[in-house]
């Protein structure tokens, strides 16, 4: 951070104030000047919270994307089919036994043992060979698909959410001030923001597994040198298998997440594949940083563009993206390398 | 190879050396989507061709009817191609189909190269095919999408009391075509829209527009389907929203109410109104239920006709009879069949169909409403029904006209109100 600031005075500025406007315009009661061109307050504040939810959901699922890629050179078109797996997975579980919390777990594990699975019977057999491991996953998502379909129907399927979490709560950020001085609060829904925790606990975790523990380290070398790595006698096939399941279980767990705020049904593979690759483009490859940066700026990008500009919103992740590739080609936090 | 060329050349001498053979049958071109998101109701369709065919024993005026399926994948240049081989390789007779949109929109300017055969729409439900520049030979037994919207607008005013309402549709054709049904009818009842939000096609997060809906409203018109309704109904669940609920043609269909999960109990006790309701209690009705059903193994057609196999069936039925009146005459650029079908008076499962200029049918439309059924499972009811819906929805066509084409403004409410 002070290193950036150093570097760059004039940029530091600029996105310190617009941080200063996003937080004003979050937490202060608007004045009504503003409202009568941005409309209420209660919609923006709907739009922004519900694009940081949506980023992350986009996270738990390109996370896991940018750590398989970043360690393995390995750009996994199955990983949408991850997604969906997991999220069919979820409402069995959940539905055979009503345990929403834990149907994380079950899933996670699960969908992780296809990732080992998939790691070690297919990738390792084709190390180093980008293409063809980019057809292969391309093969893998086409043959997922159709034994979904095959298994689960072309209905759509909604996990159900549990009691506790069903229905809205109120948070304590200012909606607007009726004319008797009454605060009225935001009212958001409560599974969002639970996922919205999760997604940051989730994140917060990883990085700290990543810079502060002995298998980060590990990977933080495998990411910088493989070679270097195999070389100092580290078993580095056990670290990409890891990887590869956790990357996987996250997937996995993000069907959950999609299942229960939106819904799942075929098709939603490749929507969620796609979204990944956004995110990692914008961000950086192999950065998960630049993974969380991707999915909140995706995120909002769809969600405010939905409201104020309904016409145009699915152009706005995709000029985003290019304008990412067109000025800062590794993205937005993504290595020099 | 060589088998098949033999062949080829054995069938090319019997056609060509006995004429008197070729006028002995009828072929029907089936012009059906078996390809992309209406596949499933596209086998519904050519099922239904053959119900149809199988009542007449597959003979019609005495004379043997052949059918060709022609694949399609909803997009207009597929539906070109493959009408082109059925006229010019398969040398059928007329046409039956097609089954989107804008492949009818397409297949009404192909209509127009082909001026001695014919075209029977399958199911496509765009206003544009037969009101705008309309071809001679293409003939609509069933209602477009406005249609299908007229009678709910009038329902809610009158019946539940819904004055003031908020809209969500999809933004393209069909969303517009269908609002407008429902709206022209809806406004002149003296009803009131607030708010119209136009959602993409394939959105996936609502979060924001649900915000955005205004709470003084008596209840929010929702015209989005498929998946995209899923979403929505499970997101304005979470969100807490309460309001009532009033379903396009599309919102509280088979696809909605047969998903997995609880988002689409937000339905319950939504009317909305299509071209046919389930539990119709004609007979007429009853009867091709049971023909349906009959006439097909359990696993292999959906629990009840789908308005795909609906709509299919009944233009076969308008070709049978038509062809029955003239005793299969379809000489002279076929003349005498297009006569009788402009001027048929269809007795279909749903009630009399009648054309009008444009050759485009004026029928009924019913209101339903979404109850929970014996098991538990969400079904709809019928609550209503308007007999002779026109193409115009009640209007002169010059007032039809001055309203302008379905899109985002169209229909002005407060002018309908007032006039």
């Amino acid at each position: 951070m002070g290193e950036f600031m150093q570097r760059h005075p004039a940029w530091s500025v600029v996105l310190t104030f617009l941080a200063a406007v996003l937080l004003w315009a979050i937490f202060a009661p608007w004045p009504d000047g503003l409202e009568e061109v941005f409309g209420k307050k209660r919609i923006f504040l709907n739009a922004v919270f519900s694009g940081v939810t949506l980023g992350g959901l986009y996270f738990l699922v390109a996370s896991g994307f940018t750590l398989i890629f970043g360690l393995m050179r390995n750009v996994n078109l199955a990983h949408g089919s991850l997604y969906l797996i997991g999220g069919y997975l979820g409402f069995e579980f959940s539905e055979a036994t009503g345990l929403w919390l834990i149907s994380f777990v079950f899933v996670f594990i699960v969908v992780g043992l296809i990732g080992v699975v998939l790691q070690y019977v297919v990738f390792r057999r084709m190390e180093g060979e980008d293409l063809r491991q980019t057809l292969v996953t391309i093969g893998l998502s086409i043959v997922f698909a159709d034994i979904l379909l095959w298994i689960w129907g072309g209905q759509s399927y909604t996990i159900l959410t549990p009691d506790w979490l069903s229905g809205p709560t109120r948070l304590p950020v200012i909606s607007s001030i009726k004319s008797n001085g009454e605060v009225v609060y935001l009212s958001y829904p409560a599974v969002r923001i639970a996922i919205l925790v999760a997604a940051i606990v989730i994140g917060v975790l990883m990085w700290l597994a990543l810079n502060r523990t002995r298998i980060g380290m590990l990977i933080r070398a495998g990411v910088d040198d493989r070679e270097m790595l195999a070389a100092s006698g580290v078993r580095i096939q056990f670290v990409f298998v890891a990887v590869f399941a956790f990357g996987a279980g996250l997937a996995g767990i993000g069907g959950i997440v999609g299942g229960t705020f939106q819904s799942l049904s075929p098709g939603e593979d490749v929507r969620f594949l796609l979204a990944s690759l956004v995110v990692v483009i914008v961000g950086g490859m192999g950065s998960i940083p630049g993974a969380a940066l991707g999915a909140l700026i995706v995120g909002l990008a769809e969600q405010l563009g939905s409201v104020y500009a309904p016409t145009y919103s699915v152009v706005f992740t995709f000029l985003i993206m290019a304008l990412v590739l067109a000025f800062r080609p590794q993205g937005l936090l993504g290595g020099g390398r | 190879m060589k088998r098949f060329l033999t062949a080829s050349v054995a069938i090319g001498a019997i056609l060509a050396g006995s004429p008197a053979f070729a006028q002995e049958t009828i072929k029907i071109g089936i012009l059906v989507a078996l390809e992309g998101a209406f596949a499933d109701g596209g086998k519904d369709g050519v099922r239904n061709v053959e119900l149809a065919l199988r009542q007449v024993n597959n003979m019609i005026a005495g004379k043997k009817v052949e059918t060709v399926v022609a694949p399609t994948d909803t997009t207009p240049d597929t539906t070109i191609r493959q009408a082109r081989k059925l006229i010019e390789q398969d040398k059928v007779d007329f046409i039956v189909g097609p089954l989107s949109g804008s492949e009818g929109i397409a297949m009404r300017d192909y209509a127009k190269t082909i001026p001695d055969k014919t075209v029977i729409n399958g199911i496509s439900g765009a206003l544009e095919t037969t009101w705008v520049d309309p071809a001679p030979n293409f003939f609509r037994f069933n209602l477009d999408g406005s249609q299908w919207g007229y009678g709910l607008g009038s329902y809610v005013v009158k019946e539940k009391g819904w004055k003031k309402i908020a809209t969500v549709a999809a933004d393209y054709s069909f969303g517009y075509t269908n609002f407008l049904g429902f709206a022209v009818d809806f406004c002149k009842s003296g009803g009131d829209i607030a708010e119209r939000f136009w959602v993409p096609l394939g959105s996936s997060d609502f979060g924001g527009v649900i915000a955005a809906l205004p709470d003084d409203v008596d209840a929010i018109y929702l015209g989005v389907g498929g998946t995209d309704a899923i979403n929505f109904l499970n997101q304005y669940e979470q969100a807490g929203a309460e309001t009532n609920l009033i379903g396009g043609t599309i919102m509280a269909d088979q696809t909605v109410l047969t998903s997995k999960g609880r988002a689409k109990e937000a339905l319950a006790g939504t009317p909305t109104s299509g071209p046919f309701a389930n539990d119709n209690p004609d007979p007429a009705w009853q009867s091709y239920v049971k023909l349906y059903q009959d006439g097909f193994p359990e696993n292999e057609r959906f629990p009840s006709p789908s308005l795909f196999g609906l709509g299919y069936y009944t233009a076969t039925l308008a070709a049978i009879t038509a062809l029955e009146q003239i005793g299969g005459d379809l000489s002279d650029g076929q003349k005498k069949f297009h006569e009788a079908l402009s001027n048929l008076e269809l007795d279909s499962p749903t009630g009399k169909i009648k054309l009008n200029e444009n050759r485009q049918a004026s029928g009924t439309v019913f209101v339903t409403e979404v109850v929970e059924g014996a098991d538990g499972n969400l079904t709809s009811k019928m609550v209503a029904k308007v007999d002779n819906v026109t193409q115009t929805l009640g209007m002169t066509p010059d007032e039809f006209r001055a309203m302008g084409l379905p899109s985002r403004e169209t229909p002005d409410c407060a002018k309908l109100r007032g006039g």
